[in-house]
């Protein structure tokens, strides 16, 4: 019973790519329908969602749109391999008591399209388009299985205190980008449950991006040379780097050094080294490296910073053929450690993403919040699972001292992380947005009345 | 412009500056001749044609460039220059009321007279360039100085990055929210801080074009409006008809008659068929050689194209009747039948000669149950076009012919289709299937000709070589 068969009827429709696979044994991960009904029942922020979703328009201002959040699509996987789509709500009451009817085992979320998703059929007579999305939140995907020819610790699925700073490190250079660069201050960092990371914009402007300016955007962010899938080819042409690059390479290049270069020993084998070597244009640069580093033994402790000086001595300090070995000098980098982003799941507002605080079936762990100034904290490793936190509610028996069950877990922390450091001033923000622009409205037809 | 739009007080946009780029933000008070208003609208309708052509066929910017100007030059000109400004503004408008009336129709329009615009605002001086933003009213002020010292670093860091540095003392910024400038924002071609891309004087070009287009979306659903409300009844007799038909316009030669190979006869036909028929009408030709019928779509689009093709009226008749006697007998097909043959021929009725359909005209045509007519490409099921397409010896091309299939470029996957059966490539695309037609037999007369001298190589060289060359020719 894979789910693969459901992911056929879903019409090629754009799904997270962080598909389930429900195997038999999962129980003994942690992880089955019963564990989840109590979980939905007493630790999922039904509220805390709602809320979000609304964007201040629950609200009683009379700039308020009462049909919002009736108008954002969910869509459900279910345990027996049903795919739900298009589900929409109109009251935090109807969300929450169908999540805990359904128990999904996958709770995904879609744009806010023009009319109810649910009653999409009636306008399709309509004819003209009037089912579009509308508004959605800028989204990014990265995958640690898209860096396998980077990481020697694991490969596919699997994850390792080795190669998770890689997805720190991605956090970084594009949560510093969207801030500083797009001037974003509503950003949410998730855990995918496995094996990456989600991140949800939310600001107002990045809601209404069309699908152009998505694409836009997400070319910003792009390296790479030729087709989105040859990721290898990092190409940073020109004369002069652009600040973000810049900036970017001030990030990733210490992470390179001090980290990476030792917790992958790229330089540990002919074989990793014959890579690297790849990426210099040069073929004599490249022969004279080759011939040190064979003849040299590779016992050494230091062996990977001894290598890397050397060729950082080659490319930056010896001026042969001076700016194009520099520049390729960051590309080996780049071409390490520069975010691999799923694009796709970018460029269009109808793709779907899967809801924080879902739990992934295979691991059992829940998609908790990632606090980007602390990133370097956080461990996939540690990450509260659906039994231990059903554990941890049954230890502390059954008070009523505490507001929230989820206080009395380790999942307490990752809903207050994302109450006060996300929701709250998301919906200040909103709050204000939301009156500037009546107050506006006023204004005009004020004036138009005087005149 | 008289016949349509709101009035404006002054006429349109005197020109201070002598750009020759107007931006069509209102209706021109012009008088204009009914005339004019047709002729204009086609030879820009020829433009857009031209420059959709290219984009679908996936040219680049350094070729649309080329072909827009070239273009524009083949078919805007008038003899009488200062006529040539309210030939671009009178088509421009005429083109707005066709294509304002669906959905697919306002897209179209708008990709291609955005394009349009896109490459003729790179050609004008810098100074008609600012006069043209001046008139969008763009909010947006020049990055003082204090600001433009404090992000000089970055800004010349941009520019080196794009290979056009920066010459400090003339060159003006403007900062606009990153939205309105994509494809800057894609290339990294602009600095961007804090949500505003600092925008450089010869950059502007992306930012008009986006203000061009969203002017242009806007003013189309409002003169749709206008066109249902009011336009469409108070002008039915004059203006709506030739609007009408502009839209589905063809607008390359008409067929009506053949002219280079003149005269096919009924024993040939079914040779021909099989070597020079386009999808569409082997298909009609199949099913009455089956069916020993056709219902009235199939009739006219077959028998129209089959008078293009020079079927004359006595072996139309003649082959017509032969099937169709098969199935309801001679006498019926004399009493009913044999009547509008002579009337696609112009013999009877009104006596107009009927020309034969284009390709839009097949393509957006609506095919009952029963009936056979249409483009195949656009009517026929997935798994029925891929067959009819084997069956055609189109080969490993199918792929690619599908998928302009289902990007929904018709007449590109005929012109592949054409191109995997003949082996050639057809460079002006299909439009018209007595074109696939004429293209088709030209090339296979080519080679036959070349088959022939093949055999009789001992013909004087010369002689040989001179068409051998011609023939080879068609055959690349
Ligand atoms: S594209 Fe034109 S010629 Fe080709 S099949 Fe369709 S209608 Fe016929
Ligand atoms: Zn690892």
């Amino acid at each position: 019973m894979t789910i693969e068969e459901i992911s056929k009827g879903r019409d090629g429709m754009d799904v997270d790519g962080d598909e389930i696979e429900i195997k038999q044994g999962i129980v003994e991960l942690g992880f089955n329908a019963d564990y989840l009904k109590l979980y939905y029942g007493k630790l999922f922020p039904h509220a805390e969602m709602f809320k979000w979703m609304s964007y201040g328009n629950d609200g009683k201002h009379p700039a308020c749109d009462q049909s919002y959040f009736g108008r954002r699509e969910f869509s459900f996987t279910l345990e027996n391999d049903i795919y739900l789509r298009f589900q929409s709500f109109n009251s935090a009451a109807a969300l929450e008591n169908s999540i805990k009817e359904k128990c999904p085992f996958k709770i995904d979320i879609g744009p806010v399209y023009s009319v109810d998703p649910a009653k999409r059929h009636a306008y399709a007579q309509a004819g003209d388009n009037v089912f579009t999305p509308v508004e959605r939140e800028l989204i990014f995907d990265i995958d640690i299985t898209d860096y396998d020819d980077v990481r020697y610790c694991c490969s596919g699925a699997d994850v390792c205190s080795e190669c998770w700073p890689l997805m720190t490190i991605a956090i970084k250079v594009i949560d510093t980008s969207l801030r500083d660069d797009f001037g974003f201050n509503h950003i949410l960092w998730v855990y995918s449950g496995r094996r990456g990371v989600h991140c949800w914009v939310c600001d107002g402007r990045a809601r209404r991006l069309t699908n152009e300016q998505r694409a836009a955007v997400t070319d910003y962010f792009r390296v790479y040379k030729g087709n989105d899938n040859s990721q290898k080819k990092v190409s940073l042409m020109g004369p002069s780097l652009h600040p973000f690059l810049v900036r970017s390479s001030e990030i990733l290049t210490p992470f390179f050094e001090e980290k990476l270069l030792h917790s992958q020993n790229l330089f540990g084998s002919e074989e990793r080294f014959e890579k690297i070597l790849e990426l210099i244009p040069d073929e004599s640069t490249a022969a004279e490296l080759r011939g040190k580093w064979l003849r040299s033994s590779t016992s050494r402790e230091d062996l990977n910073a001894v290598r890397w000086e050397q060729l950082k001595h080659c490319l930056l300090v010896r001026k042969t053929k001076a700016h194009g070995l520099r520049r390729c000098f960051e590309e080996i980098v780049f071409s390490y450690a520069y975010p691999r982003l799923d694009l796709e799941v970018s460029k269009h507002m109808n793709h779907l993403l899967k809801a924080p605080f879902c739990v992934h079936p295979k691991t059992g762990r829940v998609c908790v919040p990632i606090d980007p100034d602390r990133c370097e904290e956080f461990d996939p490793t540690t990450v509260p699972t659906l039994s231990t936190l059903l554990e941890e509610l049954n230890r502390e028996g059954s008070r009523d001292d505490t507001e929230n069950e989820w206080d009395r877990t380790s999942l307490g922390k990752s809903i207050s992380y994302f109450r006060s450091s996300f929701l709250q001033p998301l919906l200040k923000s909103c709050k204000e947005e939301m009156e500037n622009s009546h107050n506006a409205k006023v204004q005009q037809s004020k004036n138009s009345l005087s005149w | 412009m008289e016949v349509i739009g709101p009035k404006k007080k002054t006429p349109f946009p005197s020109e201070s500056v002598s750009n020759t780029l107007p931006v069509y933000r209102s209706a021109p008070q012009l008088e204009v001749r009914l005339e004019d208003f047709e002729l204009y609208a086609i030879d820009r309708l020829r433009v857009l044609k031209g420059i959709s052509d290219g984009l679908s066929r996936g040219k680049k910017y350094q070729e649309m460039e080329r072909l827009v100007s070239e273009l524009w030059r083949k078919n805007m000109g008038h003899q009488n220059p200062s006529e040539m400004m309210n030939k671009d503004i009178i088509s421009h408008f005429v083109l707005r009321l066709v294509h304002c009336r669906t959905e697919d129709l306002r897209k179209w329009f708008l990709s291609n007279e955005t394009t349009l615009f896109r490459h003729r605002f790179k050609l004008e001086t810098l100074d008609a360039q600012r006069a043209i933003m001046a008139e969008f009213d763009l909010p947006y002020k020049a990055v003082n100085n204090a600001e433009f010292v404090s992000v000089k670093d970055n800004l010349s860091n941009v520019a080196r990055s794009i290979s056009q540095p920066l010459h400090s003392a003339e060159t003006i910024f403007f900062k606009v929210p990153f939205e309105e400038v994509p494809e800057l924002v894609a290339g990294r071609r602009v600095f961007i801080h804090k949500g505003y891309a600092y925008v450089a004087m010869n950059q502007v070009g992306s930012l008009v074009v986006t203000q061009f287009r969203s002017h242009l979306s806007k003013a189309l659903v409002l003169t749709n409006r206008k066109w249902t409300s009011t336009i469409r009844e108070q002008e039915k007799d004059r203006l709506t008809p030739i609007v009408e038909a502009l839209s589905t316009s063809y607008l390359g030669p008409d067929y009506s008659q053949s002219k280079e190979f003149s005269e096919i006869s009924i024993k040939d036909i079914d040779q021909v068929a099989n070597s020079s028929f386009p999808l569409c009408m082997r298909h009609l030709f199949e099913k009455l050689r089956e069916d020993h019928h056709l219902k009235h779509g199939g009739r006219m689009q077959l028998g129209l194209f089959l008078k293009g093709v020079g079927l004359r009226l006595e072996d139309a008749l003649a082959f017509w009747k032969a099937e169709f006697s098969r199935k309801v007998g001679a006498e019926r097909f004399d009493k009913e039948y044999a009547y509008s043959i002579r009337h696609n021929y112009g013999k009877e009725g009104k006596r107009t000669d009927y020309t034969p359909y284009s390709c839009q005209k097949i393509i957006s045509s609506t095919p009952g149950v029963g009936d056979h007519h249409g483009c195949p490409y656009r009517h026929f099921s997935e798994e029925n076009l891929r067959a009819a397409l084997c069956k055609m010896g189109v080969g490993d091309k199918i792929q690619e012919v599908m998928g302009k299939v289902r990007d929904r470029h018709y007449q590109l996957a005929c012109t592949l289709t054409f191109e995997a059966v003949h082996g050639t490539s057809c460079d002006a695309g299909i439009n018209h299937p007595n074109q696939y037609f004429t293209e088709s037999q030209k090339i296979m007369q080519s080679k036959v000709f070349l088959a022939v001298l093949v055999q009789d190589n001992n013909a004087i060289s010369t002689h040989v070589d001179n068409i051998a060359n011609y023939a080879v020719m068609w055959l690349l």
